[in-house]
């Protein structure tokens, strides 16, 4: 309690008083200090409670988890491999180095996944190759989508900032019903959905060559940005049937560029929102002057606005590459065995016939919220800065 | 929405056709307003805006499935007159037998406040879309109040429908309340803030997954690390997992771990943003933290702290995978929302059903937050300006 330099108030005042009266402007009462490190401590506790449980969990044999509650390795329990054994080793007697430098392996082989045609990939244990598989899919899937989301984002964002696009209300309103019924005629009528889809978009800008510029209602970019925003009310299930049987035409149920693809989508709303606050609160003098000197509007976006933006374009980088390592329910639907993630692994662990085996479930869990925790301290350096503020202020 | 690709005679850098050698780079560049905006609009389109309206076709159909593929057999909208009057209305809705008297109170006396708000703003001259809106949200309000009144007020039990609201409902206001009295703390003068802060954020990473899985394990009564409390308490042969409201609490109990450090990290930037100099002043004054914040802190962070509540919202109408995990919608169907309802039925190969769920699931959501993006989030940023 840091009451101290006041020397000449605390002569005169009352225990009471300095308890709950705070000694200098800008800073608490004693008692105040006490409430909120309560506070602020038993919450900690909170947070930090669960994580621990998994991952002394994940350091139990059957035996301990089934008898009941053990707290303190080492001390009321002795902590096992039995879970990571399981699930990383075949060799049922090794030890923590033998399992420590499959795990690297693992890591590695991960990260060689995405670099193969440079990298070897090291041998494994074979019972790895399960848990390995789900990893490097998470992996290639995560990266893949959030390279693809921020792209597509990032250009759609800029250009929304800096570009007047007056999209015709009626051409929106024509596009929307050929688009009906080119489903109306591929459910319907036998269509083959490659015909209709192209009879209908060819249809599109006929007729809007045509007739298009008879129409008078137009729409503005804030229009299309608030579109796009909107479009994180969707719920996944309302599209993922329909996006499943998509994806079944033309046979890419159960890969990886399916899921790249629906993630990148799903959190393209959340980067173009985001990433528009940051280009546009940019000064549009450099931009101008660079378009002076004939810089290209590639250019100009490549070499002086995204390198402005590196803060922001950090945090929400990492903000989508742990939204897409966590996603679930898409990966449900999309993947069934060969670009099967993490998330799935882990919920199939539910259905045993034995029940749940918690401690192999998580040694699994620990393994993949490794990543994330790391990605998160980075991530908050960020946002303690307020970075994503800018957006949420409307 | 695809039609910036076509507006011709645009005023570009180039113009069209100037050199009749153009390279390529000039081509692009003559193109980049284009280039720039499709590829998202295409992916939406595709992904987004196709698949809902094919979801319709799939809502109003009976969906079999032949060797040569799906069979659809138009049933118009049986599929949705199932889940409010025929043989799904019990898992849907709920069981609507015996209204007792006091949910017909509660059910007259918003439909009597629905009405004198909807006159008031009609004598105040609101625009016809304004009135349609209104209606819209004011139905809503009633269509929702009559369900509390018919399932909890009477003692019947819910449906999905009700579950999903609980979940958004008290799970905002849980987290919301938490979240920014947290964040209130950490923003006070304290030392180890930038301890509490990584510390308060870790939640919101982990998978739900790994959330609904700690948490069943956390709350396991006979093996979990709360075993010596439960028998404290006498509940040693209870499952929470066989009690309705036990496990719906503890479902939101989950949820709000995993949430509350959204509305945390944005609720303390939003109050770290405050100017400094307007809580010296009242400092000065010799006004009590209390005090500063209700009348100086609060007023400034009211817009940011309504747009969190209007996203948290947004997401927690999707919620799936901790009911999945935690309970699988048990007992019974009473910890069951409205995606994981539809899961079910698709996993049922009842696609028809499964769909029009999930478009009733869309039509609340956007009822509920086009509502409370309206009438709250507007107003306060009005109120701001």
């Amino acid at each position: 309690m840091s009451a101290g330099g006041h020397k000449l108030e605390t002569a005169n005042r009352s225990l009471m008083e300095r308890l709950f009266e705070p000694p200098a402007i800008g800073k608490m009462s004693p008692a105040a200090r006490i409430v909120a490190y309560g506070l602020l401590l038993f919450w900690t506790a909170f947070v930090l409670f669960p994580i621990y449980w998994v991952v002394i969990t994940a350091f139990k044999s059957a035996q301990i988890v089934n008898e009941g509650p053990y707290y303190i390795p080492f001390v009321d329990f002795t902590p096992t491999l039995d879970g990571w054994r399981a699930q990383f080793a075949t060799d049922a007697n090794c030890d923590l180095y033998a399992i420590g430098r499959q795990l690297v392996l693992f890591v590695y082989n991960s990260v060689a996944f995405i670099l193969s045609p440079v990298v070897a990939i090291a041998p494994m244990e074979p019972q790895i190759c399960k848990v390995f598989l789900a990893y490097t899919n998470s992996f290639v899937i995560s990266i893949g989508s959030t390279v693809m989301c921020m792209t597509v984002g990032c250009m759609a964002a800029y250009a929304l900032a800096r570009i007047q696009y007056k999209p015709k209300f009626g051409n929106i309103v024509m596009f929307v019903a050929l688009a009906l019924l080119a489903i109306l005629a591929t459910t319907y009528a036998g269509l083959h959905w490659a015909v209709s889809a192209a009879v209908a978009l060819a249809l599109f800008f006929f007729l809007a060559r045509a007739i298009g510029r008879h129409f008078t209602v137009q729409l503005g970019n804030n229009d299309i940005l608030f579109w796009i925003i909107s479009q994180r009310i969707l719920p996944p299930i309302v599209v993922i049937i329909p996006v499943y049987m998509m994806f079944q035409a033309v046979g890419m149920v159960d890969t990886h560029l399916a899921l790249i693809i629906v993630y990148a989508v799903a959190n393209l709303p959340i980067v173009v929102w985001l990433m528009h606050d940051f280009f546009a609160s940019l000064p549009i003098e450099l931009e101008e002057s660079a378009q002076l000197d004939g810089a290209t509007r590639f250019g100009i976006f490549w070499d002086i606005v995204l390198p402005l933006t590196r803060p922001g374009l950090a945090a929400i980088t990492l903000l989508t590459l742990i939204l897409n390592w966590n996603e679930y329910i898409f990966a449900v639907f999309l993947s069934t065995a060969k670009a099967q993630t993490m998330p799935i692994m882990i919920a199939a662990k539910n259905a045993g016939e034995r029940g749940i085996l918690w401690w192999e479930m998580c040694a699994i869990i620990v393994v993949m919220i490794i990543p994330v925790i790391i990605m998160a301290i980075f991530l908050q350096r960020f946002i303690a800065k307020g970075v994503l503020l800018g957006a949420v202020k409307g | 929405m695809a039609t910036p690709s076509h507006t011709s005679g645009q005023p570009g850098p180039l113009p069209a056709g100037a050199s009749p050698a153009e390279t390529w780079s000039e081509w692009s560049d003559r193109h980049a307003r284009t280039f720039f905006i499709a590829p998202a609009v295409t992916l939406i389109l595709i992904f987004a805006i196709f698949p809902t309206f094919y979801s319709i076709v799939f809502a109003l159909s009976r969906v079999k499935f032949s060797p040569t593929g799906l069979q659809f057999r138009t049933v118009w909208f049986q599929n949705f007159q199932k889940q409010f009057a025929g043989n799904e209305q019990v898992h849907f809705l709920g069981r609507l037998e015996n209204v007792s008297a006091f949910g017909w109170v509660v059910t007259i006396a918003t439909a009597a406040a629905a009405g004198w708000w909807l006159y008031r703003s009609l004598r105040n001259g609101a625009s016809w879309i304004g009135m349609i809106g209104r209606l819209i949200s004011a139905a809503a309000a009633l269509a929702i109040t009559f369900l509390l009144g018919a399932t909890l007020l009477s003692g019947n039990n819910w449906g999905t429908l009700m579950t999903t609201l609980f979940y958004v409902t008290v799970g905002c206001a849980i987290q919301f309340v938490i979240g920014t009295a947290l964040a209130f703390l950490c923003s006070q003068p304290i030392s180890g803030r930038s301890f509490f802060r990584v510390v308060f954020f870790i939640p919101l990473m982990i998978t739900p997954l790994g959330v609904g899985y700690a948490f069943k394990m956390i709350l396991d009564i006979t093996k979990g690390p709360f075993q010596p409390f439960w028998n404290f308490i006498g509940l040693r042969d209870w499952a929470w997992s066989t009690d309705a409201w036990a496990a719906r609490w503890f479902v939101v109990l989950g949820d709000s771990w995993q949430w509350i450090p959204f509305i945390f990290i944005i609720m303390l930037a939003a109050l770290e943003n405050v100017p400094r100099d307007h809580v010296e002043a009242a400092q000065v004054d010799g006004a009590s933290s209390f005090q500063i914040f209700r009348e100086v802190t609060w007023p400034q962070v009211v817009p940011v702290a309504a747009t969190v509540i209007l996203i948290r919202m947004i997401e927690a109408f999707k919620i799936v995978d901790l009911p999945n995990i935690m309970t699988s919608g048990g007992p019974g169907i009473a910890t069951e929302s409205m995606t994981l309802h539809s899961v079910f039925l698709w996993r049922a190969n009842d696609m028809g059903n499964s769909a029009a769920v999930a478009y009733l699931l869309l039509i609340l959501t956007v009822v509920v937050c086009s509502s409370f993006f309206n009438y709250v989030v507007l107003g306060q940023l009005r109120k701001a300006k």
